[in-house]
C-alpha cells in the first residue's frame, strides 16, 4: 500500500511539473465557480508551484461536510466557500483563519488587493472583533423583478420604490391564470435559505423581528401576523399554483418563461433575466427596489454573499491565501471580463470599482446601479424596526438558526397550501423560536 | 411472478364455469405488467429525456415530449466523468473481490463446519447493518483521519469491503447449504482435504451463487453516495459524489444532472445485462429453497 501510494504521489508530482503545494478548494457548483474552476490555468501563470484540486458539492453537503472536516481537524480542505450566515460563527467558533495578519505579512498582495475597495458592507458582514475572516467573492441583495408587457397590458406602471401595498394592487390587476400568467411569484418552498429569506424581508420591512434584545420570540406580535397573513394571501390569490415547491430555480424559469407579473428575489437573477440563452423576457424585464411595507424602510433587501475563507485545520495557509485573494480581486474580475466577452457576467457585488468601471456600467447598465445600491445599502446590523440582539437580514446569525429557519419556513408552507391557518402556523412558529432561545442558553 | 397468472385464473374458472375468460383476464394481466414494467421503467426513460434536453425544457411545465436532442449536457459531464469512474470501477470491483477473499471463507466454514455459536455469528454480521450510516459516521470519519485514509481509494475499498461483507456471508451461505452435504461425506471418504474440499467442490457448485452475489455487491458499491460523499473528496471521489456536483442554488442543472446520471447508470447496466444469465439462475437458485 505505501508503495503504492509512493508511486502515485510521484506520478502526480511528474504530472504538474514544479507544484510544490497542493491546495483542495471546496465549493458549489454556482456559475460564477464553475467560471473561477475553468480560470485554473490562469492562477498557475502567476503562481506556477501552487496546484489547486477542486471539490464541488451542493451547497447543504458542503457545509456539513466542512463542518466535519474543520470541527475534527482533518485539514481536507485549504479553500472554503463559505456564506455570509456561516462567517460570524464559524469565526466566533475559532474554525477559520483570520485574515488581518496574512494581509499584514505580505505586503504586497495587501497593496494590490486593497481591502478598502470592498464595498463596506461586505466589509462588515465579513469581520468579526475587528478581524477580516474572509474575502467576498460575490455578494448579493434582493430586488423587484417585473414584465413590462405584462405591466402595460393591465395599464400599471412600477414605481422606482414599490410598496408591498402598490404590489399587491398590481398583482391584483396582472393576474391572468385563465392565460398562465400571475400576479406575482414568491418563493414558497420551505427552507431557512428559501421562502424564509423572501418572507423575513417582508416581515422587517412591515415591522417585525424575531428576537426583542432580551432574546424573547416575538413571532406572536401583529407585525408577524400582518406579515404573514399578507404573504400567504398574495400567494394564495395572485400566485401560480403548487407555489409551495417553488424556490429560487422554479421562480426563474416561471419568470423567464413570461408567466409571471411580478418577482421580488435575489439580484443574481438580473443577470440571468438578461441572458438571451436562458430569458424569453431580455427586452421587457424591468427592475425596481425590493418593496418597502408599512412598518419599516429597514430589513427590505437581504444580504448574501459567497466567500471564500481559510479553515484553520488547512497545512497550506501561505498557498491559500494567495488563492483566496487572486480569485476575489480586481484583476480577477477583469480576467473573468475578458475571458467572459462581456462585463454583465464578471461576479458582482464586492467591489466598489466594479461598478465605477465604465465599461461594467454600460454593460449592466439597467440594473448595475439598483444592484449596487441594494448591496450596499443592506445592513446586516440595522434590519428592524426595533431593536434586536442578533445580526443578519434574511437570517439570524445563530448556530441555531438554520433548524429553525427552515421549521418556521415549513409553518409558513403549511400555512400557504392551506394546512393550517396563519395563526396555527406562527403559535408553532413562536414556540420553536422559543425552545431555541431557551435551550441555546440566550435567555438569561 | 411466474405464480401470479396461475393463481389469477383459478379463482374466476371456478366462479363462473360456463364461458372460458382465461384469455380476457390473461391479456389484461399482461397489460397490467406492461403497464407496471413502463411505471417502474419511466423515471430512467425520462432522465434520458431529460440529459437530451436543453435546461430549461427539461425543466418546462407541462413537460416536453417532442424535442430536437442535444449532446451540450453530456460535453459538459464528460468533463469530470472519467477520474470518477475510474474511482468507482476501483471502489466496486476492489471491494467486492476484498469481500468475496474474506467472505467466502466464512461462508463455507459458517456452512459446513457448524458450532453453536455458528447462528449467533451469522446473526451479529447481518447486526452490522442494522445501524443507519449516519450513525456511525463520526467515529469512521475520525478513524480515517488518523489513518489518513481520507480521500484515497484504498480507503473507500476498505469502507465498502465491510458494507459488502454481511452480503456476501449470508447469500454465500444460503447457497452453499444448498450443496447436499452427502458430497462432502463422499469426498472426505475418498481422503479430500478441506482445501480441496473448498476449491473443488463448493466453489463450482455454487459459481452461479456467487456471480449473483458479485453483482448485487457491484452494484451496492457503485450507488453508494454516504460513506462516498462523507469519506472522500477530491482525488478518490467516485461518480455518485461527480453526480452531486451538478446541483446549483443558481440556475437550472436538471439536464447536466440527467447527462451525469445517464454516464453512471450506463456501466451498471452493461454489467448486468452481461450477468444476466448467471444473475437469475443465481437468484432464483437461493429462491426455491
Amino acid at each position: 500500500m505505501k508503495s503504492l501510494a509512493a508511486l502515485l504521489t510521484t506520478a502526480l508530482a511528474l504530472g504538474s511539473a514544479q507544484a510544490a503545494s497542493t491546495i483542495t478548494v471546496a465549493t458549489v457548483n454556482n456559475p460564477d465557480m464553475v467560471t473561477m474552476q475553468k480560470l485554473t490555468p490562469e492562477f498557475n501563470k502567476l503562481y506556477p508551484d501552487i496546484n489547486v484540486k477542486w471539490v464541488v458539492l451542493p451547497e447543504n453537503e458542503l457545509r456539513q461536510k466542512i463542518t466535519l472536516d474543520v470541527a475534527s481537524g482533518a485539514g481536507s480542505f485549504d479553500v472554503a466557500t463559505v456564506g455570509a450566515y456561516e462567517v460570524p460563527i464559524w469565526a466566533k467558533n475559532g474554525w477559520l483563519d483570520p485574515l488581518t495578519p496574512a494581509f499584514a505579512k505580505n505586503p504586497d498582495i495587501a497593496k494590490s488587493y486593497n481591502v478598502s475597495d470592498l464595498i463596506p458592507g461586505v466589509r462588515n458582514a465579513l469581520t468579526v472583533g475587528g478581524q477580516l475572516y474572509a474575502v467576498p467573492f460575490y455578494a448579493e441583495s434582493s430586488m423587484t423583478f417585473y414584465n413590462k408587457d405584462l405591466f402595460k397590458k393591465a395599464g400599471v406602471t412600477m414605481p422606482v420604490n414599490p410598496t408591498w401595498t402598490q404590489i399587491e394592487s398590481f398583482a391584483a390587476k396582472i393576474n391572468d391564470p385563465k392565460n398562465g400568467t400571475y400576479g406575482i411569484c414568491l418563493r414558497g418552498l420551505p427552507g431557512w435559505g428559501e421562502n424564509m429569506a423572501v418572507f423575513s424581508t417582508v416581515m422587517n420591512t412591515f415591522g417585525g423581528r424575531w428576537f426583542d434584545n432580551n432574546w424573547q420570540p416575538q413571532l406572536n406580535s401583529a407585525a408577524w401576523k400582518n406579515a404573514m397573513t399578507f404573504y400567504v394571501n398574495v400567494i394564495k390569490k395572485y400566485g401560480p399554483p403548487g407555489a409551495t415547491s417553488n424556490g429560487f430555480t422554479e421562480n426563474l424559469t416561471l419568470m423567464s418563461q413570461g408567466k409571471c407579473g411580478m418577482w421580488v428575489d435575489a439580484t443574481v437573477a438580473a443577470g440571468l433575466l438578461s441572458d438571451p440563452a436562458s430569458s424569453k423576457i431580455v427586452n421587457t424585464v424591468g427592475f425596481a427596489n425590493a418593496p418597502t411595507g408599512p412598518g419599516t424602510t429597514r430589513g427590505n433587501h437581504w444580504y448574501w454573499s459567497w466567500n471564500l475563507a481559510i479553515p484553520k485545520s488547512s497545512k497550506q495557509e501561505d498557498a491559500a491565501f494567495k488563492f483566496i485573494t487572486w480569485a476575489t480581486s480586481k484583476d480577477y474580475i477583469a480576467l473573468v471580463a475578458k475571458t467572459k466577452g462581456s462585463w454583465a457576467s464578471v461576479p458582482p457585488g464586492t467591489r466598489t470599482s466594479t461598478y465605477t468601471n465604465a465599461q461594467y456600467r454600460k454593460a449592466a447598465g439597467a440594473f448595475s446601479s439598483l444592484v449596487q445600491k441594494s448591496i450596499s445599502s443592506a445592513d446586516v446590523t440595522k434590519a428592524t424596526k426595533d431593536p434586536v440582539p442578533y445580526t443578519g437580514i434574511q437570517y439570524v446569525a445563530i448556530p441555531e438558526f438554520q433548524a429553525l429557519g427552515t421549521q418556521v419556513g415549513q409553518y409558513l408552507a403549511g400555512a400557504i397550501s392551506g394546512q393550517t391557518t396563519v395563526d396555527q402556523a406562527l403559535a408553532q412558529a413562536q414556540a420553536a423560536a422559543q425552545k431555541v432561545a431557551k435551550d441555546g442558553g440566550y435567555q438569561k | 411472478m411466474t405464480t401470479l397468472p396461475q393463481s389469477g385464473t383459478q379463482v374466476p374458472a371456478n366462479n363462473t364455469p360456463k364461458k372460458p375468460p382465461v384469455n380476457v383476464l390473461g391479456g389484461l394481466l399482461t397489460a397490467l405488467t406492461y403497464l407496471l414494467t413502463f411505471l417502474f421503467f419511466f423515471p430512467i426513460l425520462w432522465m434520458v429525456m431529460a440529459a437530451f434536453k436543453t435546461e430549461a425544457q427539461a425543466f418546462q411545465t407541462p413537460p416536453v415530449f417532442v424535442f430536437t436532442p442535444i449532446l451540450d449536457n453530456f460535453r459538459v459531464a464528460f468533463e469530470r466523468y472519467f477520474p470518477a469512474l475510474l474511482n468507482s470501477l476501483g471502489a466496486a470491483f476492489g471491494s467486492t473481490i476484498l469481500a468475496f477473499i474474506l467472505g467466502l471463507p466464512a461462508a463455507f466454514a459458517l456452512a459446513f463446519y457448524t458450532t453453536p455459536r455458528s447462528r449467533s455469528v451469522l446473526t451479529w454480521m447481518l447486526s452490522t447493518k442494522f445501524m443507519p450510516a449516519v450513525g456511525v459516521i463520526v467515529p469512521l470519519y475520525l478513524l480515517f483521519t488518523n489513518l489518513h485514509l481520507l480521500d484515497t481509494l484504498p480507503g473507500l475499498i476498505l469502507m465498502y469491503t465491510t458494507m459488502n461483507l454481511p452480503l456476501v456471508v449470508w447469500m454465500m451461505h444460503s447457497y452453499m447449504t444448498e450443496i447436499p452435504y452427502a458430497i462432502f461425506e463422499a469426498a472426505r471418504v475418498d481422503g479430500a482435504s478441506v482445501w480441496r474440499e473448498f476449491f473443488g467442490m463448493a466453489l463450482p457448485l455454487s459459481l452461479p451463487g456467487i456471480s449473483a452475489t458479485a453483482l448485487l455487491a457491484v452494484i451496492f458499491a457503485w450507488n453508494e453516495a454516504f460513506f462516498a460523499l462523507n469519506l472522500t473528496t477530491s482525488d478518490a471521489a467516485p461518480l455518485s459524489v461527480f453526480i452531486g456536483s451538478f446541483k446549483t442554488g443558481e440556475g437550472l442543472f436538471w439536464a447536466q444532472m440527467s447527462a451525469a446520471a445517464v454516464l453512471t447508470v450506463f456501466p451498471v447496466i452493461v454489467f448486468g445485462w452481461i450477468a444476466q444469465r448467471q444473475l437469475v439462475r443465481g437468484l432464483s437458485f437461493g429462491a426455491v429453497k
